[in-house]
């Protein structure tokens, strides 16, 4: 990985257009930032790192007006300020692009972009055609592709991102928060998000960007802010700091990156999918699947991958095609039926579709287990703590205690909280769908470690993927699907880089298959 | 890199602090202020029968609360509970004139509030439409079947054993509908706070498409909680049917706000995923004890469900107001 390969040096010393200093922040049973400092220069691009708990999401949220602190100082150009709710803070020029996106579907992307700014027209009234005409420029100006009047449910979760940063522009943002842009992006919309990044320093914007993967950093980041346990460790520039020195900040220990080793024991075939098939989102996928194997599954978003993940899982229903387990005929037609026959699902969507965020994490854990821990259907509530302690433990959850909501967790607690829950039902079939998007080094290397851990003891896992390095080093065997189809099967030495960005992007040219 | 494993504690909050600072400890010190100043207000306020018949003020809207409470608790609604009463009421009279006796009546009020029930549920749970839209419709549809059997006639002449359910006593003042509503709280509660069905209703509530995505039938749960609505409508028709002694097809009007009232005031949220049982029952003591000490200093009705109205808004906006404050300070 080159450190620093942008060429523009930041310019010797400007003063910082944002400061925090002294910023802490409690929650019951929680200190989730205690006396941290953060400084945005204009012009600069500051990653700020840190693993999941660090308090990352919770200073965004200071920023944004959303928390307030409990004690310290927020300075805008030197001035301090503090930003009660969350038009003082887009008032002040704070603005944020989140990682679920906070947009509105059904409106277009012109009144996203302009939503409670709007041109006015005569009588106060919203001035259609300025706006279209505005949003035009503006998108014009970051260089995106996007009709304006095209509602945004039709776009794709990139095009969001541009929707986001114009809007970004349109209130003359002077800060700009990127919490974690590229976690759902594919690679040829991260070159361009990159671009727009550069885009937004020359116009001297102060970027904080907020991201999990060191090779972006580097690429992008001018300074750093590293944060551990809601502690300031330390800050600086890219260029004079190497990234196992990041890291050791990071984490306070030395990581070992490198995914587990193993020498997969393949028992006998468990799974069988045959002409799988939907009516508009994937057809024909045929596969089968050992014990013991871990399968990936890789391709661009909008591959078909995930719907078709569901489909197995009983969500929505395949127009076509069987599925076999232990080479017996199984019809999943719900989700309660999957799990039945030990097909169990992590979702990449966690807040949605994974976590029950306002319910304690004993709950979340034992709900698909009631079956075994009530007693004619009567709760057994020591049952259910002995079993959610066992599981959140192997997954080294932390947690203030197993009565706290889930929604008071860090991405990579509601995470392990997810998988626990499946654990504890003892699957046979775990599909893991974006297991490690969004969540830091430390609980990613947790739960690669997991994973192998599984397969060893004999489940059958299919992890979904997007990023090369853990499809590559955890998969025993590698599927790539192109626009709902599987397009290549890639084993052993045929599992290189090249080759599944090639399938994935449909260039024929060496493809193995 | 196996970190060593943290012991996370069960709890740091015992279940009982944690319900001293409820919303219920709150509704039920509300309870006994208004007990208060009704006894204060009144000398015919501490009678044993006129308490007894106070009783009557909420009893049969009870019932039908705690199923209701179940409902919004998962995220849906049944407006038409005051319409299935007075389907199930027309058709217990329909079946009074065809001379069947008490045990019949009760199961034809219970069957028709069943199968009210099973329709509403077969058109939210499998069909997936909004239960707020769903049961306005069927609201007029249930009500409008019992205009056109009786037109402006009502069904009077019940046999005399059919009042035991509205009129009849238990031991001294403790009239057989107070019984019932007891033991239905007692069921509700258990269903709710001790079942794997009830946690399944809160997660509906809280999350239904993690709900669905972790393997929990939502629909068939959805289903389930429209048809215990619907037989409680069925049963608190019984017991009104009983306690009037006829049938017209107005009867009930206006329950359907009154019981959704009873169960916000208890403390249930009314977009879904959080409220009690205990809740209810304490809201069912609130709003009884009001009506009735209103009426006792001849309080004009209308002036009377300005009073309920204002105090929802005033419980409800309190906590808010008093959260507000505290961020604020």
């Amino acid at each position: 990985m080159q450190p620093h390969a942008t060429g523009a040096e930041p310019s010797a010393h400007p003063d910082p257009v944002l400061r925090l200093s002294g910023i802490s922040k409690s929650f019951p049973g929680v200190r989730a930032l205690s006396d941290v400092a953060l400084e945005l220069y204009p012009g600069q691009v500051t990653a700020l790192i840190g693993e999941n708990g660090a308090g990352k999401s919770t200073i965004v949220k200071i920023l944004t007006g959303i928390y307030q602190p409990d004690a310290g100082v927020i300075e805008i150009a030197g001035v301090g300020t503090h930003f009660p709710t969350a038009q003082a803070a887009a008032k002040a020029g704070v603005t944020a692009i989140h990682q679920e996106t906070v947009l509105f579907d059904d409106l277009s992307v012109a009144e996203n972009i302009f939503i409670g700014h709007a041109p006015r027209g005569r009588f106060g009234l919203i001035d259609r055609a300025e706006m279209l005409r505005q949003a035009r420029s503006l998108l014009a100006r970051i260089g995106a592709d996007l009709d304006p009047a095209t509602r945004l449910r039709d776009l794709g979760i990139a095009s969001k991102h541009l929707v986001a940063i114009a809007r970004a522009l349109s209130i003359d943002a002077q800060v700009v928060i990127m919490d974690e842009p590229t976690a759902a992006l594919s690679h040829k919309e991260i070159h361009e998000l990159y671009e727009l990044v550069e885009r937004l320093k020359a116009e001297g914007k102060a970027i904080l960007f907020i991201s999990h993967k060191f090779d972006e950093i580097f690429r992008i980041a001018d300074r750093y802010t590293v944060f551990r346990d809601g502690q300031f460790i330390g800050a600086g520039r890219i260029a004079d700091v190497t990234e196992g020195a990041l890291v050791q900040m990071m984490v306070g220990r030395s990581v070992d990156q490198i995914f587990p080793k193993r020498a997969p024991q393949l028992g006998p075939v468990l799974l069988t999918v045959a002409g799988y098939s939907h009516p508009t989102e994937f057809a024909d996928i045929n596969f089968s699947l050992r014990q013991g194997e871990i399968l990936g599954f890789y391709g661009l978003i909008g591959a078909g991958r995930s719907e078709f993940m569901q489909a197995l899982f009983g969500i929505t229903k395949p127009s076509k095609g069987a599925c076999r387990i232990d080479d017996k005929v199984v019809v999943i037609r719900s989700t309660t039926e999957a799990v039945q026959h030990g097909i169990v699902y992590v979702p990449e969507d966690r807040g949605r579709q994974g976590a029950v965020k306002g319910l304690p994490i004993f709950q979340n854990v034992t709900l698909p287990s009631l079956g075994r821990t009530s007693r004619n259907g009567f709760l057994r509530l020591a049952e259910e703590f002995a079993l959610a302690r066992e599981y959140t433990q192997r997954l080294d959850l932390r947690a203030a205690s197993l009565d706290q909501d889930v929604g008071l967790l860090s991405g990579g607690n509601q995470q392990k909280v997810v998988i626990a829950k499946w654990l504890s039902t003892k699957p046979r079939v775990i599909i893991l769908d974006e297991p490690t998007k969004g969540i830091d080094i430390g609980s990613k290397a947790a739960v690669h470690e997991f994973m192998a851990e599984l397969a060893g003891q004999g489940l059958a896992v299919i992890m979904v993927s997007s990023e090369i390095p853990e499809v590559l080093g955890m998969s025993d065997r590698v599927i790539v699907m192109r626009e709902g189809r599987m397009v290549a099967e890639l084993t052993g030495d045929a599992m290189t880089p090249e080759a599944l960005v090639r399938a994935a992007a449909g260039i024929p040219a060496g493809v193995a298959a | 890199m196996t970190p060593s494993y943290r012991v996370i504690p069960d709890r740091l909050v015992s279940p009982f602090a944690k319900a001293l600072k409820s919303w219920e400890s709150l509704l039920l010190i509300v309870a006994v202020a208004i007990f208060i100043a009704n006894a204060l207000a009144s000398p015919y306020f501490l009678n044993a029968w006129n308490l007894s018949d106070a009783t009557f003020n909420f009893t049969e809207k009870a019932m039908i609360a705690f199923a209701m409470a179940m409902l919004i608790i998962a995220g849906e609604i049944d407006l038409s509970v005051a319409a299935i009463i007075a389907l199930a009421s027309t058709m217990m009279g329909v079946a009074m004139t065809m001379g069947f006796g008490t045990p019949v009546l009760v199961l034809v009020g219970l069957g028709t509030g069943l199968a009210c029930g099973a329709f509403n549920g077969t058109i939210v749970a499998r069909l997936g439409l909004p239960s707020i839209v769903v049961t306005i419709g069927t609201m007029s549809l249930f009500r409008g079947i019992s205009y056109i059997i009786l037109g402006d006639q009502a069904f009077t002449g019940y046999p005399a054993d059919f009042a035991w359910f509205g009129q009849g006593y238990v031991v001294w003042v403790i009239t057989v509908e107070l019984v019932v509503f007891a033991a239905l709280a007692v069921a509700f509660g258990v269903l709710l706070h001790r079942t794997s069905f009830g946690r399944q209703v809160y997660v509906i509530g809280n999350n239904p498409v993690a709900a669905q995505f972790s393997g929990v039938n939502v629909a068939r749960v959805k289903f389930i909680l429209f048809l215990l609505t619907g037989l409680m409508a069925g049963v608190a028709a019984v017991c009104l049917t009983s306690r009037l002694g006829s049938t017209r097809p107005s009867i009930a009007t206006g329950y359907e706000l009154e019981v959704v009232t009873m169960v916000v005031l208890g403390g249930v949220n009314i977009l879904g995923g959080s409220g009690t049982i205990p809740g209810v029952v304490i809201a069912a003591f609130v709003m009884g004890l009001v009506t009735f000490g209103l009426g006792l200093l001849n309080v004009p009705g209308i002036v009377m469900s300005i009073f309920i109205g204002l105090l929802l808004i005033g419980v409800i906006a309190l906590p808010r107001l008093w959260a507000m404050r505290r961020r604020r300070a």
